[in-house]
């Protein structure tokens, strides 16, 4: 057992070695690097399914041991494994969708002539994202979160002949910078206050600490990390241009797994968020508020995977707002659940773009149920997952979050979320009806996607259907059991909450089948007279337009500022120095004409200052 | 130990192949290259192997060699390394080696070209492997004919002539260390007048209790012209133009090694001889530093020319190496070397590329540019590397030196730590944006016909990526050694200092 815990580096180790073989030397065989890559996150998968098993077979605990990496008298990062429930749920996530998602990406990339790069980049994904979860302390999930951010960069990138798929890479590396360096700070805080970056000495050095300011700062310097890596609101603008990637890599990075990292990431420190109410209220505030503003601009828009990339943004603001009011185990079962319905509609999204030659808006799509059976049918499961329908997952997870909103008294945060859930019933359906059984027919010479693409989306339906039972009263809230922190209350369900939150998320379905199935309500005469707010969040609150402009007067301008002054001043002093001493040279030379009468002056001149200085000197000498 | 001057053969072979190759037919390009090649690999191979014998437990210095040379004057050829000079020393020839394939298609003056690159490499070399504060100066000044040659012969004009840019890089070098001399000489003499005997040994000389106002003096002096060499704001105006008119294998060598003399210089003999001069004038630096940092990053967001990007580009990272220098602590200090490691390998894999690149198409404007990904995949993931390391991604060398220096720095100068780590934002956006503009976007049919990385243009990138990994994934290869040389410099600077200024 502690063979097998020991050992568990080899989860990220596997990943990564795919990555360098197929970097040095698979490349040329595109099929064999795709077999490489799959084998090694197979292998991770299964040797995850045994860590969780030893995990879970002994109840809460922690296991932690580690190398050294970088170290120094006074300095100690190290390369460690702490496998506990938290970690083990995680690996299981990870592994099991990235598995699949790299096996509907042979299907999906066959012919695209970057076949073994993808692959490649896949990998070096799921080993950074494998090593952040297993990470034991800052320095070390600090690596790997940058790393996942390289692979987030190169996979939105693959396509970097476009032009907008570079610009998103780009903007997401970015955006993510700008959280990174308060994250950063935050560990070095943490690092010059308590000397150490491991989670389990912090969190005892913690316990003791007084200084609530300093709290207060470093959590809110550390969640700027989250704030950026999980796209929320003001840091949200890179994830729904990050569509750009191919769509498996948005199903797994921008869905599953790397958005949802922020969410780990104070998961995993929550001792230190939990020490300050105060942070807990802007972690909940922010994260309620990016769920709303991310859902209201889900409502307008027409592509399919913008629809569920700001559905996103939502449910991570959902997250962030459980751990917010406390309710960490609910945020983290919500992670698990979100991980697997949004990577299955995203890559049943990908299998109609795939099948509609690269269409992605939904008004060109329509009457798909008929063609592609398999691909609607899980995906409608995917979606009454994501509204909150029971019993699916999400059901669990999101009346979870409801009912810890509800019971930690945020009644306001409450409202909102259940605004939330009817919304997201609403554009989901919206969605569906419009593009799988719209009377539009595009779908007519569309055709299923091979099997290689859709059991890996029963499967994850299967998964959207059933996982939520491991956080519900049916299995005696065993999530609960094991993903907690200390002095965490689990209240009991409230059936009301339930019912409430169930009657809107059909409620949400009902007003979209009647407006866009039905049509009892003429949708574009809604968009005119409501033009104003239909453009404010079609245009997504005008946002991305109001950074642009930033940049470029802010930080162009003071570019511009600084390249001038160094051109004219800094250099302009350099070369007058230069002109100076040329211009002395040239104008002094004429003292040195070569002619015996001159240097006879210059010769008597000097004579004339020696005596009359020292004529001077023995005056003031006898006076 | 080895009883072979392992140290003197590793600094005079580039000599001797300088020798060989000045007797060969002028016409013979091939056989030239290759005598270069083979010099800088066996100088390469030695201090590899340098690295590997020396005995980290024992640490100071080891492969010492002394001969007397100006008794008068106590100067003696003296070398001998220690963890802060060994991978300095590394460096240089790792820089070496790449250079001479950087230049493989050098096609006029070979000759002259690959011998006064030979020199400077020893030059270089010589400044951080002596142990006597003679020969150190002796192998700086060593440094600048070459240079100045090899610039005004070999060099570039675009927005400067490479005249201009020849004689700007000569005069700040030339000006830098005419304060260098004054210090140098007032500390040799103050010291003769102490110790009662002459002595240019580093060592002895710092076992001397100098008068603070002194120290204050001298170490002001040399903060000046180690400053200038270091590119410090705002005496950095060389650095970008000298880059952009150098030849590549010049660029590469003076932003990959030789700016770090100054680096260097400020460690071992400011601080290690001057340590209170040094508590004293650290702050100036560390102020002075934010310029280097945020300032030059501004300035690279508007540059338009590849190697201007990278020379300002290199002065803000210098910013890192000089707040590490004056936040005095084990910590910042080996983050400050460790920095000079990375930026060295970074900064000469970018001028690497940029320098192929250039060969063939002839230009270096970003705007000329685009796609270049589809035709040149290699030189695509040279560039990346280079730009990905530029940017402190961890797995690099280069975040394992910022991070060190951050929390080395971030106790010592809270508010400056925090501006400075700013740059890491700005770093990504210009770097981001140059790479993205000339590696992707639209396939441009104008490039179509320009040859991707093969052959000898491979060297570089494998030779330096492979330092760039191992560094970053096994930072403890490196700084261990760094660790152990900070250490014991610090520990001794700790012993003799009376009063506990440290």
């Amino acid at each position: 057992m502690q063979n097998i815990l020991a050992s568990s580096w080899v989860i990220p180790f596997l990943p990564f070695m795919a990555f360098a073989l197929i970097g040095l030397f698979l490349y040329r065989w595109p099929k064999l690097s795709a077999a490489v890559s799959i084998l090694a996150i197979g292998s991770s998968l299964v040797y995850s399914v045994l860590v969780a098993m030893a995990v879970f077979s002994k109840g809460p605990g922690v296991f932690e041991i580690a190398a050294r990496w970088l170290n120094m008298p006074g300095l100690q990062v190290d390369m460690g494994l702490l496998i506990d429930p938290l970690t083990a749920v995680m690996l299981l996530v990870v592994t099991i969708v990235a598995l699949l998602v790299q096996v509907y990406s042979i299907g999906y990339m066959h012919d695209d002539p970057g076949f073994a790069s993808y692959f490649a980049y896949q990998s070096i994904f799921a080993g950074s994202m494998l090593g952040l979860v297993i990470s034991n302390n800052f320095g070390q999930i600090f690596v790997f979160w940058e790393l996942v951010g390289l692979s987030s960069y190169l996979l939105i990138g693959f396509w970097f002949g476009r032009h907008s798929a570079r610009e998103a890479a780009k903007k997401a590396f970015i955006t993510n910078r700008v959280g990174d360096f308060g994250f950063l700070l935050g560990i070095l805080f943490l690092q010059i206050i308590f000397g150490t970056l491991n989670f389990s000495d912090l969190s005892g050095a913690i316990a003791s600490y007084t200084n609530t300011a300093v709290l207060i700062t470093v959590s809110l310097l550390l969640l700027l990390g989250p704030v950026g890596k999980s796209a929320q609101f003001p840091l949200h603008v890179w994830l729904p241009d990050a569509m750009e990637g191919p769509t498996p890599v948005s199903a797994l990075i921008h869905a599953a797994t790397m958005v949802a990292a922020g969410v780990y990431l104070i998961a995993r420190a929550f001792f230190i968020f939990n020490t300050s109410p105060e942070t807990m209220m802007v972690i909940a505030v922010l994260g309620g508020f990016t769920a709303l503003f991310a859902a209201s601009i889900a409502l307008v828009q027409n592509d399919i995977k913008r629809i569920l990339a700001y559905s996103t943004l939502s449910q991570l603001g959902y997250m962030i707002m459980a751990l917010g009011v406390g309710a960490m185990t609910a945020g983290m079962f919500h992670l698990m659940t979100h991980a697997f319905f949004k990577s299955l509609l995203f890559l049943g999204a990908g299998s109609v773009i795939h099948a509609l030659a690269n269409e992605q808006d939904i008004w060109k799509m329509g009457g798909l149920h008929k063609k592609m059976p398999i691909t609607t049918w899980t995906f409608v499961i995917g979606a009454l997952a994501l509204s909150g329908i029971p019993p699916l997952s999400g059901f669990w997870s999101k009346d979870e979050i409801l009912l810890g909103t509800f019971a930690s008294g945020h009644m306001g945060l409450y409202i909102l979320g259940s605004l939330v859930a009817f919304m997201t019933a609403f554009y989901m359906f919206r969605l569906i009806f419009v593009a799988f059984f719209g009377e539009n027919q595009a779908g007519e010479h569309a055709h299923e996607s091979p099997a290689v693409m859709t059991v890996p989306l029963i499967i994850l339906a299967v998964l959207a259907v059933f996982a939520g039972f491991v956080g519900s009263p049916l299995m005696n809230y065993a999530f609960a059991h094991y993903i907690t922190y200390p002095g965490a209350v689990h209240h009991t369900p409230s059936m009301t909450i339930m019912l409430i939150s169930s009657a809107l998320a059909v409620s949400g379905i009902f007003l979209a089948w009647a407006v866009y199935q039905k049509q009892w309500l003429d949708y574009e005469e809604l968009k005119i007279k409501m033009g104003g707010i239909y453009l404010l969040l079609y245009n997504k609150y005008y946002i991305d337009e109001f950074y642009a402009w930033l940049i470029k007067h802010f930080i162009d301008g003071t570019a511009r500022l600084m390249e001038w002054f160094d051109l004219k001043v800094v250099n302009g002093a350099v070369n007058g120095l230069a002109w100076l001493t040329g211009y002395l040279g040239l104008n002094l030379r004429y003292t040195e004409d070569g002619q015996v009468q001159t240097y006879a002056i210059y010769i008597y001149a000097g004579m004339v200052v020696l005596i009359i200085s020292a004529l001077c000197a023995v005056f003031t000498a006898i006076a | 130990m080895s009883s072979l001057p392992i140290l003197s053969l590793t600094l005079f072979i580039p000599i001797l192949g300088a020798i060989v190759i000045m007797c060969m037919p002028a016409d013979r390009h091939k056989p030239i290259k290759y005598v270069a090649a083979i010099s800088t690999l066996l100088s390469l191979l030695l201090s590899l192997w340098t690295m590997i014998n020396y005995n980290l437990t024992i640490g100071g210095m080891q492969f010492v060699e002394r001969i007397p040379w100006i008794a008068d004057l106590g100067v003696n050829y003296a070398l001998g390394v220690d963890g802060i000079s060994l991978p300095l020393l590394l460096l240089t020839n790792l820089i070496g080696f790449s250079a001479v394939y950087a230049s493989w298609h050098t096609a006029v003056r070979v000759k002259e070209y690959f011998a006064l690159l030979l020199i400077l490499i020893t030059g270089v070399m010589g400044t951080f492997i002596t142990t006597d504060l003679f020969i150190f100066f002796l192998f700086y000044e060593v440094v600048v004919i070459p240079i100045y040659l090899l610039v005004i012969m070999f060099g570039s004009s675009k927005r400067v002539t490479k005249e201009y840019a020849g004689m700007k890089l000569t005069i700040y070098l030339l000006i830098g260390s005419a304060f260098l001399l004054v210090g140098l000489i007032a500390l040799f003499i103050k010291a003769q007048g102490i110790l009662g005997f002459p002595s240019m040994d580093i060592a002895t000389l710092a076992q001397v209790n100098y008068p603070v106002g002194f120290q204050i003096f001298a170490y002001a002096l040399m903060a000046f012209g180690f400053g200038t060499l270091l590119s410090m704001f705002p005496f950095h105006a060389w650095s970008p133009d000298g880059y952009a008119g150098a030849p590549t294998a010049v660029s590469m060598i003076h932003a990959g090694v030789l700016k770090k003399i100054g680096g260097y210089g400020l460690i071992r003999i400011g601080l290690f001889i001057l340590p209170v001069g040094a508590k004293v004038i650290a702050p100036i630096i560390a102020v002075l530093a934010i310029g280097n940092v945020v300032y030059a990053a501004f300035i690279c967001l508007s540059q338009k020319d590849l190697k201007y990007i990278v020379g300002y580009s290199s002065v803000s990272h210098m910013g890192y190496v000089l707040i590490g220098i004056a936040a005095l602590n084990v910590i910042s200090i080996n983050g400050a070397v460790m920095m000079m490691f990375a930026h060295g390998v970074m900064a000469a894999l970018f001028f690497a590329m940029i320098g192929n690149l250039y060969e063939k198409s002839h230009t270096r404007n970003i705007s000329d540019f685009g796609g270049l990904a589809h035709q040149m995949p290699r030189l695509a993931f040279g560039f990346m590397l280079a730009g990905l390391v530029s940017l402190g991604l961890p797995g690099t060398v280069n975040f394992i030196g910022e991070f060190t220096i951050f929390v080395g720095a971030f106790g010592v100068y809270r508010v400056i730590s925090i501006i400075a780590i700013t740059g890491i934002i700005l770093t990504a956006l210009y770097i981001l944006r140059t790479l993205g503009d000339i590696l992707f976007g639209p396939r441009l049919e104008k490039w179509d016909h320009l040859q991707d990385l093969k052959g000898p243009e491979m060297v570089p990138l494998v030779v330096l990526g492979s330092a760039i990994l191992i560094g970053g994934i096994l930072p403890f290869t490196v700084m261990d050694f760094i660790n152990s040389g900070v250490g014991q410099l610090l520990s001794h600077i700790a012993s003799i200092q009376i009063g506990g200024i440290f």
